[in-house]
Order: structure tokens, then sequence, then C-alpha cells
């Protein structure tokens, strides 16, 4: 039982990656992307190919992944990014079904039996599911703190412009195209690093595991922790590993399909559109620029605590 | 001295011509406002200048360099944002203000090509100093406002960047007389105190005459008349048209 917990902390972490990406691209800069499972899988596979083929460490093949997804981010986006809406959505679609099938394609069985990840003589090994853990979760800190700072830096205001509105984004001088394509890009990278640590954790790829199931989950997850806030997102991965995983969780396995998952997170969709948009937690308040300090933070969070009781 | 000259240009959206051998002069630290009906071509001919709309024909010269060309002649066009960063500032139609965010971030936005955070700040005050309501909603939400304050906050936006020329787009659609009284005042103050250029486009063109140096009256993609302000707001077919006289 515990373990199985593990298991889904694990996966949660992999996911929270995956979701701080998309909502790099979707959350943020307001684009409807649904091709996460391809760069997902090109980051597997990077670090299959390094770790394996090159016997490279693994720690090598983390800025290998994440560039090869950037880069397949930035072909994808060049042509589709003048789309908008839902027209961007299908191609993206698309093309996330092609990276897939072209994995098929080139090897349908994928690549198995990936050397471990090391750290200082360590070896993460699959059983100890404590380390990786550790690992997963201290990439999704140091990723959350980065998409922090992003969303107040300078690119992430020109995001969120381009997300309120395009027109106005544009006579303000912000250049549409060159932000949109950096988010895409940006999103995709993490999405492969997301990869990378799968396959350090599975040691193995195989092209059946990045459907297009995959991004609807990352997209769900993004959806239901709350765009734009990388807080919610994260809390939303886990939300939706915990779904996922229930049947085997509770011992239903029996009792529910696992096809109920799917219905599940559509149905979580549909619920999330009309009643509660903006996700569980909602946009942060502040999207950039937040003029508080730490300590007034603290101050403010203790002040509403006694106005409350008041 | 011209700061912006648009020379001849055709707008074509497929097949349906919207601006047809367009030419308008606006001189240096004028008023010049181009009066029209719903669809003559008024809100396509400011999208052209920013080029958010290619030209089938004609050129457009801003401050004695080429912005905007017609695509049959050569590839040279402008993105928008360089086209903006040359010191041009429009209002779009319908204000297009960042609705979720506050009044203070939109100002920021505005700033977005000024990197001088002194200087922001600075023009940031101006404003507030200017339109007195935007200060005193600084932290609200932008979609709260009214839509004269969201008419002003738009226009303080666009002067953020300090533009040279400054394009409005029918600053008073859907706005009560009043307001829009009080924004053409405003208009005027920015023009003269600032030393902005403003074309504006209005379909009110009694306010806008009144406001304006020069005018241009454009019917159906084509510009029928042109004449110093008060010459127009006497001629005999603008009275008919569009003065209900």
């Amino acid at each position: 039982m515990i373990n199985f917990f593990m298991l889904i902390l694990i996966y949660s972490g992999v996911y929270a990656l995956m979701a701080i990406g998309q909502n790099c691209i979707t959350g943020s800069t307001g684009m409807l992307s649904l091709c996460h499972a391809g760069f997902f899988c090109i980051g597997s596979y990077a670090t299959a190919i390094v770790c394996k083929v090159f016997g490279l460490s693994f720690w090598l093949s983390l800025p290998v992944a994440a560039i090869a997804a950037g880069f397949v981010g930035f072909l994808i986006g060049v042509p589709t990014l003048r789309l908008k809406g839902d027209y961007l959505c299908i191609a993206t679609l698309g093309l996330g079904e092609i990276i897939r099938n072209i994995a098929t394609n080139i090897n349908p069985v994928g690549i198995n039996s990936i050397p471990r990840a090391s750290l200082f003589g360590y070896q993460f090994a699959s059983r100890n599911k404590m380390a990786f853990i550790f690992l997963i979760w201290a990439f999704v800190i140091i990723f959350y703190i980065l998409f922090q700072q992003l969303a107040h830096s300078r690119l992430g205001r020109a995001m969120t412009a381009i997300r309120e509105d395009e027109v106005a984004a544009q006579s303000n001088g912000i250049n549409v195209t060159k932000y949109k394509i950096s988010s895409f890009v940006l999103g995709a990278a993490i999405g492969g690093i997301a990869g990378c640590f799968q396959t350090a954790y599975t040691l193995t790829v195989s092209p059946s595991s990045y459907t297009f199931m995959v991004s609807v989950m990352v997209l769900c997850t993004v959806v239901l922790g709350g765009m734009g806030n990388a807080k919610a997102v994260i809390l939303g991965a886990f939300i939706i590993q915990f779904i996922s995983y229930f049947q085997q969780l509770t011992g239903l396995t029996n009792v529910i399909p696992p096809q109920a998952n799917q219905m599940i997170f559509g149905l979580i969709l549909v619920v999330m559109m009309i009643w509660r948009p903006q996700g569980l937690l909602g946009r942060d308040k502040y999207r950039y620029g937040d003029p508080r300090t730490w300590r007034q933070k603290i101050a403010e969070s203790f002040g509403r605590k006694k106005g409350g009781e008041r | 001295m011209d700061i912006l000259n648009i020379k001849g240009i055709s707008v074509s959206y497929g097949n349906i011509r919207a601006l047809s051998d367009v030419s308008i002069n606006v001189g240096q630290g004028g008023i010049v406002s181009l009066i029209g009906a719903n669809g003559a071509g008024k809100s396509t001919l400011l999208n052209s200048i920013v080029g958010l709309v290619p030209l089938s024909q004609g050129a457009i010269v801003f401050d004695g360099e080429e912005i905007c060309q017609a695509k049959s002649v050569h590839h040279h066009h402008l993105t928008t944002d360089l086209i903006v960063r040359r010191g041009i500032a429009l209002v779009p139609e319908g204000r297009h203000v960042f609705a979720d965010m506050t009044v203070e971030e939109n100002l920021d936005m505005g700033a977005f090509m000024v990197r001088d955070q002194a200087l922001i700040e600075r023009r940031k005050a101006e404003m507030y100093d200017f339109f007195p309501i935007l200060g005193a909603r600084r932290r609200q939400k932008t979609r709260s406002l009214s839509g004269g304050e969201q008419q002003m906050m738009a226009i303080a936006r666009a002067l953020m960047s300090s533009p040279r020329l400054l394009l409005l787009d029918e600053p008073g659609l859907g706005l009560a007389p009043l307001v829009v009284q009080d924004i053409f005042n405003k208009i005027r103050i920015i023009n003269e105190e600032n030393d902005v250029t403003v074309l504006l486009v209005e379909q009110n063109a009694k306010l806008a005459l009144k406001t304006s140096d020069y005018g241009y009256v454009i019917e159906n993609g084509r510009i029928v008349l042109e004449d110093k302000g008060e010459n127009l707001l006497n001629n005999e077919r603008v009275q008919k048209a569009y003065l209900g006289a």
C-alpha cells in the first residue's frame, strides 16, 4: 500500500513537470496545444539513446532531452503558431501523433534495459522508490521556482499579454510570434525533461506509452489545477495521478475497468469548465511583479486571519 | 513637415476591397481626423499603418522612413512591434484593454518597450496625474472600470511608450456624450502639451472636426474630401451626410 502510494508520488512528479510545461504554453500564453505526449516521448527517447546507445550519464541526458524536445517544439511551433484556438489544437494533436508513429515505425518494441541513473556512486534502482521521489520532486521544485521567476519576467509579461489580447499585445510593441514560439519551446523542453525522468524510473521506453491520452491527461491536469498557476498545476498532477491509480490503490481493479479513467477525465474537464473554469486554485493574484516582499506577504496573511477573528 | 505620409494605399480582404488609392498626410504636431460611416475603411486604414493589415498597393512613410509597402513591389514589411517601436501607438477600436489585469499592470504593459524602471514609474505617475480616475483605480481590475475609464486607460497605456504619433480608433465608441467630450479635451491637451501628433478616426464627425486641424472624409474606401477642420464642418456635403443638418 505505502509502496503504491510512493509510486503515485513518482508519477505525479513526472506529470507535474509535464503540467508545468503545458501550463507555460496553455496557461500563460493561452495556446491550446495537445502534443505534450510528443515532447514527453522525445525526452524519453533522448535519455534512452544517450544512456544506452552512447553509454553516457543520465545527468548529461537531461539537457539533451530538454534541447531535443525544445527543438522539436520549435519545428512544430513555427508553422502552427499562426493558428488560433481550435485550429492550433487540431494541428498539434496531429503532430503529437506523428511523433509517436515515427517512434513506432522505427522500432515498435522501444528500448529496454537502459542503464540506471546514479549520483555520487548511488544507483537509482526502481525498487528504491524513496530515492526517486526525492530526485523527481527536487526537480519539480526547481522548475516551479524557475517558472515563478519566468512569470514575473519580461517574457512572462509578454506571454500574459498575448493570452489576454493579441491585438493589444501587438500594439504595445510585443513581438507576438517571437514570444509565442519562446513559450512553446520552453514548455516543450520541460515536457522533455519529464520524459527523461520517466525513462530513468522505468528504464524502458516503448512508443505505446506516449499516446494521445497522455496529452489529454496533461491538459486535464492544468485545467483541473488552474491555468497559469504553477502551484495549482502541481496539485492537479497529484489529483489526476491519484484518480488514475485509484482502482489499483483500493483493490477494485475487478469492479472498475481501467477505461473508467478516460470517462472520469472527460467528466472532470466538462465539470470544471462549467463550474470552475479558473481551476481549483485559480490564477495567481499577482501575475507578474508582485509588489510585496515575502515579509509583507506573511504579515498580510496573518493580518487576514486577525481580520477574520474580529 | 509631415510625420506620416500615406501614399496611395489599397487594401483588400480577399476579393473585397476595403481601401482604394488612399493618400493622407499628417503634419508634425497636428491633429488630423478621418471621418466616415461604418465600413468605410477607417479602422482598416489605422490597422494598415501599424502593419496589422498588409497593403496591396502603395506605401506608408513615417518620419521620412518607409514602414509599410505593398508586397507586390518587393517584400518589405515591418512587423507591428517594429513599427510601434519607431514611435507610433495605436489605441485599437473597442479599446482592447487587458481586462483581467489591474490598471497599473496595463500601464506596465504599455511600457513594454521601455526598459528603464525609473522612467516607467515616472510616466505612470504622469498618467495618474493626467487621468486622476486611473490613479484612484490603479489596483482595480480593468474589467471593473466603466467604458469611459477603460478608454482613458487605453489612451494612457498607448502614451506609456511616449509615441510621436498617436492613432486613435473611435475613442468615443459607445460612450456618453459628456464622457466623449472629456476624452476629446484630453486628446487636445495631449497633443498640445506633449507634442504628440494625433490621427483619429471617428464617427462623431462634429466633435472630431472641431478638435482637428485637418480632416479627411472617407467613403467606401476612398477619400472623397479633405480640408481644414472648420472648413469641413461648414461643407455642405459633410453637413448633409454626417452632421444631420
